[in-house]
C-alpha cells in the first residue's frame, strides 16, 4: 500500500529533462545542384531502329542531352562532365555504384532507358539520392519516336520537381514575335518555338503586322493583335490545330489583348470616345463589359491566377504607375510610388509578385513588386527592354530587348532575354531572327 | 485502526508539503544564477614583469641562500642525532652551535627588510622552496604544472557547463561547415513553414550514427510536398558535411545533436 503511495508521488514529481544541443541552421548556399545526368542506355536492337526512323545515332544520348542543357540553363544545377562517370549508362541504370558517383561529387544521379515497343519510343528513368544511397523517382513515358525532345522536357520537369519543390517549366512554348528587315520597314511574323529554341515555327506569313501575342493560361491557345487593312483585329488561334478566328474589330487598340486565368475572357484596353479604359470579353457570348472608366489612359490589365483582382498601368496620379484593383473595376489602389515610369505590370502564376517595366532616367529596367507594391527589386537593366511574360511556375521571366543604333541608323537588334526571379542567370535565348513580345505558355503535359 | 491513521497522516503531511512546496506563491523564486565558472589565477608575473627580472633574481638568489643557510644550520640538530650513535659532540661545542643558529635565526632586522622588498613579487612563491626552484631552474616542471592546473580547470568547466551546450565558437564553427554543404532548394514556398527539425547521433568524431528527422509524418501530409524536399536537402547536407565539426571535449554533451533547418530566410531574402 504504501509503496503504491510512494510510486504515485514519485511519479508526481518534477523529473528534470535531460535537454538536448539545438543549433538552428538559417542560411545555405545558391550553389547550382551538382547532378550526373548518365546517358539512357539502350539495346542495340533499339539503337538500329532509332537510327532508321529519326535519323539518330544514340538516341538516348540525345535525350539525355536535352535534360542536362535543361537543367544548366536553369541556374539551379550543375550537369557534371560525362568524362568523369565510372559507371556505365545500362549497369548505372539497374545498380548505380553510389560511392563511384559520390567520387565525382554528384549529389544526384538520373539514369534511364530508351527502347522501341509496338513503333513506339518508351523510356524509363530513375533519379537517385547519391548521398542516401536511394532511389528518388522512377517513372516511365510511352509516346511516338517524333516526341523524344518532349520526352527530354518531360524528364527534366519531374526532376526539377522532385529536387527543387516547384513544378518545372521546361516542355513549354514561347511565342514571340519575329522580326526581319530595316527598323523602318520591319517584317513582323507570329513564330513559336519550344522553351530552348528548338522548334521554331512561322504561325503568319507576315503580310500584316502583328503584336503582343499571349498564351491562354489553360491551354495552347493565343490571342493576339493583327492589323488588318490598317484597322486592329483581335485573333484566337490554336497551335494545336492552326485554328484561327477573329474575336473582335476595336478601332483604337491601345494594348494587349491577355486571357483571364480560366481562359473564358479576354481583358483588354481599347480607346472609347478618346479615352483609353480597360474591358474584359466573354468568349463564349463575345459580350463586352468596361471594368474601368476614367478620364486618364489605363492600359496593360493583367489578371491574379485567382481571378479576384486585376493590376494595370494608369496616368491617373499624372505619371504612369501600376494600379490593382478588384476585377469588379472597384477599389482601385496605387502600388507603385518610385522614381520613374512604370509599365507592363504582369502578375506572377505563383500570385505573390507582379512584374513590370520601369522607365528611369533614360534607363529601362524589368523588375517585380509584391502586390502591395512593397518590396520592389530591379533585376535587370539596360538601354530599351520591356515586356516580361512568367514562366507556367513563376520562377523566370522573358522579355525582349533592344540595342542602340549607330548615328547611320544600323546595328539595330532584337533579342529575347531570361532572367531568374533571384536576378542572376541572365541569358539571351537564341531564335533564328529578331524577336520581341513573348509569352510563355502553360505546361504541355498537364 | 491506528496503522492506518499513521500512514494517513503521514502521505497527508507529505502530501501537504509537496504542495506548499509546489505552490508559486508559497515558495520563492529560485534565483536564476548564471553557472558559477572557476578561474584559478597563475603566478605569471615573473615572466611578464621583465623590467624587474635582474632585481629579482638577485633578491631571489639572496633569499635562496639565506634559504640554504638557514636549512644548513637548522639541519646539524638532527643530523647530530643521527650522528648520535657514531660520534657524540662536546657539550660545548653543540652548545655554541646552537646559539648561533639562534643567533641568526633571532636577527629579525634584516630579514623583515628583505621580506618588504620580496612583497613586490609574491613573498608567498618566494618563500616557498619548491616554487624558486621551479621559476628559476625548472621552467619545463612549472609549465607542465600549469597545464595541470589548466587541465583542472577545462575539466571543471566542462562539469560547470554540461547543461549550457556548446560556446559560441563551437557552435559557430558547426553553423559554417553546414552552411557550405547545404544546397537550398530555391522553389520552396517562403510564406509556408520552412523548419526541418533532425535529431543526430554521433561519433566522437563527428561522423553520422543516426539522423531522425523530427516532424517525419509532416512528409507524407497533403499539400506538404515541400516539406519533403526540403528535409531531403538537410539530410544530405548532413550527410556532405559529415564528419561534422564537434568540439574535441565534452562529447556525452554533444552526442545527441538537434539541427533546426530554416530556409526561411534566405529564401525571402
Amino acid at each position: 500500500m504504501i509503496i503504491k503511495y510512494l510510486t504515485i508521488l514519485l511519479i508526481l514529481l518534477p523529473i528534470k529533462a535531460l535537454a538536448i544541443i539545438e543549433v538552428d541552421i538559417t542560411r545555405g548556399n545558391l550553389n547550382p545542384l551538382p547532378v550526373a545526368v548518365s546517358p539512357l542506355s539502350l539495346d542495340e536492337e533499339s539503337k538500329n531502329n532509332f537510327k532508321i526512323i529519326l535519323k539518330k545515332e544514340n538516341i538516348g544520348e540525345e535525350i539525355s542531352a536535352i535534360v542536362e542543357n535543361n537543367l544548366k540553363q536553369s541556374g539551379l544545377f550543375n550537369p557534371l562532365n560525362k568524362d568523369a562517370f565510372l559507371q556505365k549508362p545500362d549497369i548505372a541504370n539497374l545498380k548505380p555504384r553510389f560511392e563511384d558517383w559520390n567520387l565525382i561529387k554528384a549529389q544526384a544521379l538520373i539514369t534511364g532507358k530508351v527502347t522501341l515497343v509496338d513503333e513506339k519510343l518508351r523510356v524509363e528513368f530513375r533519379l537517385w539520392d547519391v548521398l542516401a544511397g536511394k532511389e528518388m523517382m522512377a517513372l516511365a513515358f510511352t509516346t511516338v519516336p517524333n516526341n523524344w525532345r518532349r520526352v527530354g522536357h518531360i524528364i527534366t520537369d519531374k526532376v526539377y520537381e522532385r529536387l527543387t519543390g516547384e513544378k518545372g517549366y521546361f516542355d513549354t512554348r514561347i511565342i514571340y514575335v519575329a522580326e526581319e528587315g530595316p527598323k523602318t520597314n520591319r517584317v513582323k511574323k507570329l513564330a513559336v518555338m519550344d522553351q530552348d529554341g528548338f522548334n521554331n515555327k512561322y504561325l503568319t506569313l507576315g503580310n500584316e503586322l502583328v503584336l503582343t501575342p499571349r498564351f491562354s493560361p489553360t491551354n495552347q491557345m493565343v490571342t493576339y493583335l493583327s492589323y488588318f487593312r490598317n484597322l486592329p483585329r483581335v485573333y484566337l488561334l490554336d497551335i494545336e490545330t492552326g485554328m484561327q478566328e477573329v474575336v473582335g474589330d476595336f478601332p483604337g487598340m491601345t494594348f494587349a489583348p491577355r486571357f483571364s486565368p480560366d481562359g473564358k475572357k479576354i481583358i483588354m484596353s481599347f480607346a472609347k470616345d478618346g479615352n483609353s479604359d480597360i474591358y474584359t470579353m466573354d468568349l463564349e457570348n463575345r459580350i463586352v463589359e468596361r471594368v474601368t472608366n476614367h478620364p486618364s489612359i489605363d492600359t496593360s490589365p493583367s489578371y491574379s491566377p485567382n481571378g479576384k483582382y486585376i493590376t494595370f498601368n494608369s496616368d491617373r496620379s499624372g505619371y504612369q504607375q501600376i494600379y490593382v484593383m478588384q476585377s469588379n473595376g472597384k477599389k482601385v489602389k496605387r502600388i507603385s510610388f518610385g522614381n520613374g515610369l512604370y509599365g507592363t505590370p504582369v502578375w506572377s502564376p505563383r500570385g505573390d509578385l507582379i512584374a513590370f517595366t520601369k522607365l528611369h532616367k533614360g534607363k529601362f529596367y524589368i523588375g517585380v513588386m509584391r502586390t502591395d507594391g512593397t518590396g520592389e527589386r530591379l533585376l535587370t537593366e539596360n538601354f530599351y527592354q520591356e515586356a516580361p511574360s512568367w514562366s507556367p511556375n513563376g520562377r523566370v521571366l522573358i522579355f525582349y530587348r533592344e540595342t542602340k543604333t549607330n548615328s547611320k541608323g544600323e546595328g539595330f537588334s532584337a533579342k529575347l532575354w531570361s532572367i531568374d526571379l533571384t536576378g542572376y542567370n541572365e541569358k539571351m535565348v537564341e531564335t533564328n531572327t529578331d524577336a520581341s513580345d513573348p509569352s510563355w505558355s502553360s505546361l504541355l503535359s498537364n | 485502526m491506528n496503522r492506518n491513521v499513521v500512514i494517513s497522516f503521514g502521505l497527508h503531511t507529505l502530501l501537504v508539503i509537496i504542495t506548499a512546496m509546489s505552490l508559486p506563491f508559497l515558495s520563492k523564486k529560485p534565483i536564476d544564477l548564471p553557472p558559477i565558472v572557476s578561474v584559478e589565477l597563475i603566478q605569471i608575473s615573473d615572466k611578464t614583469n621583465i623590467p624587474f627580472a635582474p632585481k629579482a633574481k638577485k633578491i631571489i638568489e639572496k633569499i635562496k641562500e639565506k634559504e640554504k643557510k638557514l636549512v644548513s644550520e637548522q639541519a646539524p640538530p638532527k643530523k647530530i642525532k643521527k650522528q648520535k650513535p657514531d660520534a657524540i659532540p662536546l657539550p660545548d661545542q653543540k652548545i655554541e652551535k646552537i646559539k648561533k643558529v639562534k643567533d641568526e635565526k633571532q636577527n629579525p632586522e634584516k630579514v623583515e627588510t628583505e621580506i618588504k622588498q620580496i612583497s613586490e613579487f609574491e613573498k608567498k612563491d618566494l618563500f616557498d622552496p619548491n616554487s624558486i626552484a621551479a621559476l628559476i631552474d625548472k621552467s619545463k616542471v612549472e609549465s607542465a604544472e600549469t597545464n595541470k592546473k589548466l587541465d583542472k580547470i577545462t575539466q571543471n568547466q566542462d562539469k560547470e557547463t554540461d547543461f549550457v551546450g556548446l560556446t559560441l565558437s563551437e557552435e559557430d564553427a558547426l553553423k559554417a561547415q553546414i552552411f557550405g554543404c547545404w544546397s537550398i532548394p530555391l522553389g520552396l514556398p517562403y510564406n509556408e513553414n520552412l523548419l526541418v527539425r533532425i535529431k543526430l547521433q554521433l561519433k566522437p568524431d563527428g561522423s553520422i550514427i543516426r539522423t531522425e528527422i523530427l516532424d517525419h509524418a509532416r512528409m507524407n501530409k497533403p499539400g506538404q510536398g515541400f516539406y519533403k524536399v526540403l528535409a531531403e536537402s538537410a539530410l544530405r547536407a548532413i550527410k556532405l558535411c559529415q564528419p561534422l565539426r564537434v568540439p574535441s571535449k565534452g562529447y556525452e554533451k554533444w552526442r545527441e545533436l538537434q539541427l533546426n533547418f530554416d530556409a526561411r530566410e534566405m529564401l525571402e531574402g
